[in-house]
């Protein structure tokens, strides 16, 4: 059965991004959204957490909510794919189930 | 002028995400108006409130980050930016907004509104405020 997990919470604000990486399972698909997002840039202090679960989950992050917040895609950890709302519905329709951390 | 008192917004939050930012930009340029000794604090998540390039025409809804560049014409030109929680997103001051006010004192010389500045120093300007209103 394969997972989409979504996080829409800051890494830094709430531990959501953490737990769903410590608990998602190999193979699983993570989407970052909203305040997610945060959580797809370099040089913070989840950015190590982030890059270990790369090797575990394929990590995707919203392209709309990384521009309405400055964050560009060169800002990005690598291996990380910004994907459009298109992609979102997609995820979700590929993957049998959402798992949801808010 | 003994009437004025020093007050600080605190800012914690990203904005978008919630309406906390939003908000708290209204209430100081409303409490703008009313002349007295204002400060800004950016920490935590707040700090993300300040990146430059921002861009909400995707998402449908108002980019309010212009608004910032406002706040010197209010003379609102103390914002304080916590280093700790800069360092902690791997900010620095160059991925922020150059925010800059007149100083009336000066010739009306440009100068920049933001300052960084580390959780010790933070902590002695939250010591020095009247009122503090937390976001």
């Amino acid at each position: 059965m394969s997972t989409l997990h979504t996080v829409n919470k800051s890494p830094f604000d709430r531990p959501s991004l953490q737990t769903c990486l410590r608990l998602a399972g190999k193979g699983n698909a993570v989407l970052l959204f909203e305040d997610g997002v945060y959580g797809a840039m370099q040089g913070t202090a989840v950015a190590d957490t982030v890059k270990e679960a790369l090797g575990n989950v394929s990590i995707y992050v919203l392209g709309p909510d990384l521009k309405a917040r400055g964050v560009g895609e060169d800002k990005l950890i690598d291996g990380i794919k910004v994907v459009d709302y298109k992609g979102f519905v997609d995820l979700t329709v590929e993957n049998d189930k959402v798992n949801a951390w808010l | 002028m003994s009437d004025v008192k020093k007050f600080m917004y605190i800012n914690r939050k990203a904005p978008y995400g919630t309406i906390y930012a939003w908000e708290a930009l209204e209430v100081v340029l409303i409490g703008a108006a009313f002349e007295q000794d204002v400060s800004l604090a950016f920490m935590d998540d707040g700090v993300f409130q300040l990146v430059k390039g921002q861009d909400t025409t995707e998402l449908g809804i108002k980019n309010f980050s212009p608004t910032y560049s406002a706040l010197g014409d209010y003379d609102v030109n103390k914002i304080y930016v916590e280093k700790e929680s800069l360092e902690a997103r791997g900010l620095t001051l160059d991925d922020l907004m150059p925010l800059k006010y007149e100083d009336e004192d000066d010739d009306w010389a440009e100068k920049d509104s933001i300052r960084v500045v580390t959780a010790a120093e933070m902590a002695e300007i939250l010591e020095q405020q009247d009122v503090v209103l937390s976001f």
